[in-house]
């Protein structure tokens, strides 16, 4: 449009306002700017805040004062003096004192009284002749602010009962196996569960996991009808809920394999901790395996097509042939990436709880599994039953179990930042 | 200059062939040709995982179908679960699943996007640095984590604002926040993505005609983004579906039609937790139940990541 055309109307129209009103209308938009940039914000607060409150909550149940009650007074059995201070000698004489004739026979046979050192008859004396009894728990924060109210209602409702603080993980928690009373339970059988399904989930996938990540980024030929069904078959696998996988694992692993994975085949026979069916570690094994090696995938996928093709062509320049080109060249290249991916997800195989439930976890179990076709319990799956139980104290334990699951999943992770930066380090700059 | 170069070679016990010697054709490796196929099988292993997946799915619902207690039509037209009198009414486990879903996506989606928001068009690099490993760990926390904050924090919470008499120890709502925040992370990150693919240029015009950061992120970024957003959120959708352990922990047991989110009710992975916990024998109705469940449950989580997969390739050919 030629400048002749513009009446003087329209001209008016590009005339920048000015005034009050201006001003004013900038400053009005720039307050609700500043009010969304807070709303934004507080966004992000909430999520902090959420992880913070989750944290806290789990560490408020598993310290805090607990309230045990003895059916005798531990001073009339001792004189007044403390059970820690007496000798050996002289506690052996209190339960000889106290107990009845079949009682002792019993603990003799288990291991004879004399041999026994002092802690281990403290203990003895505790729950034969004291029968101390948990009577109430309360968490860390009520503990610690309302200690007085605490004591007066505790002396009120059991009036021989003492109050203590007790820090529910702890070394005896760790080392201990699963129990009927939560007082005594610990996660000992769940740890060793934990680190033999991880352990043999890694060996089976890592190795498919990179295999098939090379040879979709290095081998194959995206055009080909095949390569484009596998790769979108792994990207929708990556997005298939947990507990399917569990189906497929108890349908194809538990029960059609159940020959192999029971270890009957092998000629695995009962006792011990095999279990002779399909609910084996192996089982979960194999199943965790087939969930997180999408995951794998896609990442390794992502650290070797991260790798610059004049290193491959270098390669190729001085007569490697595709493998020593990948082996020697990509791989080293990539390897800091992998094992991110790999890392997170092992640590998501850690966590999965859903899964091993249709695998068929034991719920109770008391021996250490000894091998891939022991029956079996996982940290996740502890904490899974004891939440369910309506009392107090298994709630609490359940925290302390998930303090335990939280540790060791930090351990796994940090570990994950270390290597990745020594690998890191280690490699050419390109 | 060669024959330099080979008397040096030679003289440190390197022997260049010469040309006449030198055969350029390619060789046959065979131990190359091992390692291809190999690899090939570690690729083709994951079609098997899916095949796996369908035919033990599909094989198991055809037993639940192809019983004489049950029908299609029961299944999806009728309105009561309880497997023990040979009720199979699908809609209680799915009403439950949509509830604790939507009331997920209510946290996740305003919480998430706004995050996303913020980082993506406000928060300097140090920020971001912080905030984003943050935000990780929230989404690397076990599920049945969440399941134990749901009832032992969320739950009270609830009762105590709420009263005890409205709200249901075991509730919808419960369960259906604690996913919420399981899911803003990746709802977040996802959101992120997308808002960061938006050109530069865009903003800078936006910018450049006197709008301000708001009046950008959200009549600009915002619309340009769009259906990178909302593949985000049907992929939070999809893991809400899916989502077993925080349901099964805080929603309750026994399967419940209900709208009241304060109620108690069993969603369709709950339920399959719950039953496969128990001791059910092989072969028996609610043993193929929990398999048609299942079929049901992996056709819709499939459907929604296929939808969504297709949104973020038409989001890409727009911007790349």
């Amino acid at each position: 449009m030629s400048a002749e055309s513009i009446n003087p109307e329209e001209r008016s129209v590009g005339v920048l306002p000015e005034g009050p009103a201006v001003k004013q209308n900038i400053a009005r938009r720039q307050l609700i700017g500043q009010i969304w940039r807070g709303i934004f914000f507080f966004a992000i607060v909430f999520g902090l805040v959420a992880l913070l409150t989750l944290i806290l909550d789990v560490v408020n149940d598993s310290f805090g004062l607990i309230a045990t009650q003895s059916e005798v007074d531990e001073q009339e059995i001792t004189g007044g003096r403390e059970l820690e201070d007496l000798s050996q000698a002289e506690l052996v004489a209190i339960l000889n004192e106290n107990l009845s004739r079949r009682v002792l026979t019993r603990l003799n046979r288990e291991q004879p009284l004399e041999e026994r050192d002092a802690a281990n008859l403290v203990e003895v004396i505790e729950t034969e002749v004291l029968k101390t009894e948990l009577v109430a728990v309360f968490p860390l924060w009520e503990s610690l602010t309302q200690r007085a109210a605490i004591e007066e209602r505790v002396t009120e409702r059991f009036p021989r009962a003492e109050l203590s603080w007790k820090a529910w993980v702890n070394w005896d928690f760790i080392t201990t196996p699963m129990s009927s009373v939560a007082f005594n339970a610990g996660v000992r059988t769940a740890i060793l569960g934990t680190l033999w399904v991880t352990m043999l989930t890694a060996l089976i996938a890592i190795p498919v996991g990179i295999f098939a990540a090379i040879y979709l980024e290095e081998y194959a030929d995206h055009r080909v009808w095949y390569n484009k069904i596998i790769q979108t078959n792994i990207n929708n696998l990556a997005g298939v809920p947990s507990i399917i996988y569990g189906m497929l694992g108890l349908a194809i692993f538990v029960r059609v394999l159940e020959p192999f994975t029971s270890g009957a085949f092998f000629g695995v026979s009962s006792g011990g901790g095999a279990t002779l069916n399909g609910r084996t570690i192996l089982s979960a094994a194999f199943t965790m395996a087939l969930l997180i090696l999408p995951v794998i995938i896609i990442t390794g996928q992502e650290a070797i097509r991260a790798v610059p093709n004049s290193l491959r062509q270098g390669s190729y320049g001085l007569g490697a042939t595709k493998w020593q080109t990948v082996w020697n060249i990509v791989l080293p290249q990539a390897f800091p990436s992998i094992l991110t991916g790999i890392i997170l997800a092992v640590s998501r195989a850690v966590g999965e709880t859903a899964p091993l439930i249709l695998v068929g976890a034991s719920t109770f179990i008391v021996t250490d599994p000894n091998g891939p076709f022991s029956k079996f319990t996982v940290l996740p799956i502890q904490i899974y039953t004891w939440t369910q139980q309506p009392e107090q104290e298994f709630k609490i334990i359940a925290a302390a179990a998930i303090v335990v699951l939280l540790i060791v999943m930090l351990f796994l992770n940090a570990t994950a930042v270390l290597l990745r930066n020594y690998f890191r380090s280690k490699r050419v700059s390109v | 200059m060669a024959d330099q170069a080979r008397a040096r070679a030679e003289s440190i016990g390197v022997s260049i062939p010469t040309e006449a010697t030198v055969d350029l054709s390619k060789r046959p490796h065979i131990g190359e040709t091992i390692i291809q196929a190999i690899l090939f099988i570690c690729g083709v292993l994951s079609i098997f995982t899916t095949v796996g997946i369908v035919w033990v799915l599909f094989q198991q619902a055809w037993l639940f179908f192809g019983d004489p207690e049950v029908s299609v039509l029961e299944f999806f037209t009728t309105f009561r679960w309880v497997p023990e009198i040979g009720l199979f009414g699908v809609w209680p486990l799915v009403t439950a699943t949509f509830m604790t879903s939507l009331i997920g996506m209510l946290v996740a989606i305003p919480f998430g996007l706004a995050a996303a928001i913020y980082l993506s068009e406000y928060a300097s690099d140090r920020v971001r640095s912080v905030v984003k490993p943050l935000l990780e760990i929230l989404a690397g926390v076990p599920t049945v984590v969440y399941g134990y904050f749901a009832l032992g924090f969320i739950t009270p919470l609830l009762r105590n604002i709420f009263g005890i008499n409205t709200v249901n120890i075991y509730n919808m709502a419960s369960a259906g926040i604690a996913m919420g925040i399981l899911i803003l992370p990746l709802i977040a990150s996802l959101s992120e993505d997308a808002l960061s693919a938006v050109p530069q240029s865009l903003r800078n015009a936006s910018f450049g005609l006197g709008a301000t950061r708001l009046e950008t992120a959200i009549r600009v970024v915002l619309p340009a983004a769009a259906s990178g957003l909302v593949a985000a959120f049907i992929i939070g959708i999809s893991r809400a579906v899916g989502e077993t352990m925080i349901v099964a922990l805080a929603a309750g047991a026994g399967p419940n039609l209900t709208a009241n989110p304060f109620d108690s009710a069993e969603t369709i992975t709950g339920h399959i937790a719950r039953i496969s916990g128990g001791d059910i024998s092989y072969g028996s109705i609610q043993y193929t139940s929990i398999f048609a469940l299942g079929l049901l449950l992996f056709v819709i989580t499939l459907g929604l990541n296929i939808l969504s997969r297709r949104l973020v390739a038409r989001f890409r050919e727009v911007y790349e």
